[in-house]
């Protein structure tokens, strides 16, 4: 899949695993349901493992530490739903998440900018974006007025 | 004032940049019409029954007199020669071409104007009183913490996709005149049991379809910790805010459905975590507070005598003065009001022509400034008693200066079906009817302060459920009909009207509301029992009584 991470254009291999589906590859993306049942045996067979997070998540009822997760998808269902904006802020400031936040769905080029001021750190096109555009939408803005947590 | 810094400036240049690449992808087919109408609404731009409708803000209603020429200039260039200045103090162009929008915006952009969040689903224009900074009855100028918020709302990243619009309204006086219990967010300045100012803070006010008088979720809140506060509640709201039914959206609803003390508590625990990181500084607000030190009045204004002259010889004079002005803190001051609301002009409307005579006057007398009411009207604040003669002469003559302030003709309306793709029935011709039924001025007068407001359709653009008197246009058949309700207010004595009866239809409007002037004079105690306090007095019920055996 294309992924814009750090203004660039790279493939990567992380994938989404349905919940009936079996772990096989090395870049894992799970559900919130699986990752909080986890057992430690099938946790060894993922070699890093990413969670994906729905846009009703309530991030202080999930009972695990984010930390342990190398990424965290946050998945927009449709573009007018603006929770993953606080999602991803809060995993930053709140949650203290290093790893790499990512969006996928139904965002537009035209919330990059914001997407990246929040703390979020990849993007996962789809079919119709045009990289270099949403590359140089990251820097719609030159200067911002609020306290950035990025 | 608040003149821009390189900041300021930056960001309206890069929106105009921004906007103006959305929108020739629009028009090129590269953005679906679903996702360019969220860009294009966070740009001021509707899409109405005759053209785009762009609306302009109008920060806290403060404008120079450059502003003001430049509206002049694209109401010319850009539209038919007028503007419309709204309920929440900003200005609406009714035929822009959608490709000429980007050009507007850059010719805003160069008098430190912009369209910036006048619509969609986030963080709206702030609102506040006309007369800040010159009334008597002013705790402290609530300006300097408009501008903070105007800041902190432009471009706010976690907050451009809320569940729906949030507008905040502060006040800084004793009287409320900028309808803060009916915002998402109302704060009033106010001073504690120590003397210190801060905020008290209402939520989940609102209007349009379901009226909420907003609730105290916070009695004082320091001034450092104003934008931990505001992030708060709209962290929340964002959150938990519902987003399956754009009528169930507004902050008011989840504070009905979760009710105040859950709320309050989450909003509350989330400012615990917050408070301390994002704190104003003392010298953050004084020197936004030095933006807006005072004009330089002049020491020996008040010993004029001229004034009290031309008032004792001139009774038309002295009948705009009682009507249309307003008292200064500043001796030998006044504040003039200028009525967009002559008889024969849509309430609201302004012609280029006006407005570039508008701004010579704010040149000539008004320190460059004018004020927009969320009345519809404008405000001249600072003008020396020796002037307000020839200023009432040059505003006669512009047709600026009807006496009917706060009066029966000063109806608040909305553009109605006319120009609103919403609208399910006319206001403009409405409020025309109702001028033409109260033709005489010293009837008018003894009328007293009576507030009309008429909405086209039931998301009451025109406030019309806080109007003393309420007119809702609803659509029955095909067939335009008119809801009325009394008592309303959206001052300190906040209240929702009563609906008075079945509607009435378009013929009969205008005579029925003749007929409710007339019961109200007929039951008044006197000249000083207002309208509005017959009504709370006696209830809707007499008003019913005469209006539905009548008509």
């Amino acid at each position: 899949m294309q992924i814009i991470k750090n203004g660039e254009v790279t493939q990567d291999n992380w994938t989404f695993i349905d919940d009936d589906t079996a772990l096989n590859a090395d870049y894992n993306i799970i559900s919130l349901t699986r990752w909080q049942n986890i057992d430690p045996e099938t946790r060894k067979k993922s070699k890093h493992l990413g969670v994906r997070l729905e846009s009703d998540v309530i991030l202080e009822e999930v009972n695990k530490d984010f930390n342990n997760l190398d990424l965290i998808e946050l998945y927009i269902p449709v573009f007018t739903d603006g929770r993953a904006f606080t999602h991803a802020r809060l995993l930053r400031s709140r949650f203290d998440f290093t790893g790499d936040i990512r969006v996928s769905g139904d965002f537009m080029r035209d919330q990059v900018f914001y997407f990246s001021r929040v703390g979020v750190s990849s993007f996962a096109l789809n079919e119709q974006d045009n990289a270099e555009e949403v590359i140089a939408s990251l820097n719609d803005f030159s200067v911002t007025y609020q306290v950035s947590t990025a | 004032m608040y003149q821009y810094n390189y900041k300021d400036q930056a960001i309206v240049d890069q929106r105009v940049i921004q906007f103006r690449d959305q929108t020739t992808r629009y028009l090129n087919g590269e953005i679906p019409e679903d996702k360019y109408r969220a860009l294009r609404l966070m740009n001021g731009v509707y899409v109405q029954t005759h053209a785009p409708l762009l609306r302009i803000a109008g920060p806290y209603g403060l404008l120079s007199s450059k502003q003001v020429r430049k509206l002049a200039s694209i109401a010319r260039d850009y539209d038919k020669g007028f503007c419309h200045f709204t309920t929440r103090q900003n200005i609406q162009f009714n035929w822009p071409a959608l490709e000429r929008v980007p050009d507007i915006l850059e010719e805003l952009a160069s008098v430190q104007m912009h369209a910036i969040q006048t619509s969609g689903n986030c963080l709206r224009n702030t609102t506040s009183d006309q007369l800040a900074g010159i009334c008597k009855d002013e705790i402290e100028d609530p300006r300097p913490y408009c501008e903070i918020i105007r800041q902190w709302t432009i471009l706010h990243p976690e907050f451009a996709y809320l569940p729906r619009k949030f507008k905040i309204a502060v006040s800084g006086a004793k009287q409320d005149r900028a309808a803060t219990q009916f915002h998402d967010i109302g704060l009033h300045l106010v001073k504690n049991d120590q003397g210190e100012v801060g905020f008290k803070v209402f939520v989940g006010g609102g209007l349009g379809r379901t009226p909420v008088i907003g609730q105290v979720i916070r009695p004082f809140l320091e001034k450092k910790h104003l934008l931990s506060y505001l992030e708060a509640i709209v962290r929340v709201y964002n959150l938990y805010g519902r987003r399956d039914n754009k009528y169930r959206a507004r902050i008011k609803i989840l504070v009905r459905e979760a009710g105040l003390a859950e709320v309050t508590q989450k909003v509350e625990a989330e400012w615990q975590i917050i408070k301390d990181k994002l704190q104003l500084s003392a010298t953050d607000i004084s020197d936004m507070r030095a933006q807006f030190n005072p004009p330089a009045y002049a020491a020996d204004a008040a010993q004029d005598t001229s004034y009290a002259e031309k008032l004792a010889g001139n009774s038309e004079f002295a009948t705009w003065v009682k009507h249309n002005t307003a008292e200064h803190k500043v001796d030998g001051y006044i504040a003039a009001y200028i009525s967009l609301k002559a008889p024969d002009s849509p309430p609201g409307d302004c012609s280029e022509s006006q407005l570039d005579a508008i701004a010579d006057l704010a040149d000539q007398y008004s320190f460059g400034m004018v004020r927009v009411t969320h009345r519809q009207n404008l405000v001249l604040a600072d003008i020396k008693q020796a002037d307000l003669f020839s200023l009432w002469q040059k505003l006669s003559a512009l047709a600026l200066a009807t006496p009917n302030i706060n009066k029966a003709t000063d109806m608040i309306c909305c553009p109605g079906l006319d120009y609103c793709s919403l609208a399910n029935a006319g206001s403009i011709g409405i409020a025309k009817e109702i001028n033409a039924q109260l033709d005489s001025l010293d009837y008018l007068h003894d009328l007293g302060e009576v507030k009309i407001n008429i909405s086209g359709c039931m998301n009451g653009c025109a406030h019309q459920s806080v109007g003393h008197i309420g007119i809702l246009g609803v659509d029955k058949k095909g067939v335009e009909w008119y809801q009325i309700t009394l008592g309303g207010s959206s001052e300190n004595d906040a209240a929702i009207g009563d609906r008075l009866g079945p509607a009435v239809s378009k013929e009969d409007i205008a005579g029925v509301i003749k007929t409710i002037l007339e019961t109200y004079l007929d039951l008044r105690h006197d000249e000083d029992e207002t309208f509005l306090a017959v009504v709370r007095r006696l209830g809707v019920s007499p008003f019913k009584e005469k209006v539905y055996a009548d008509h």
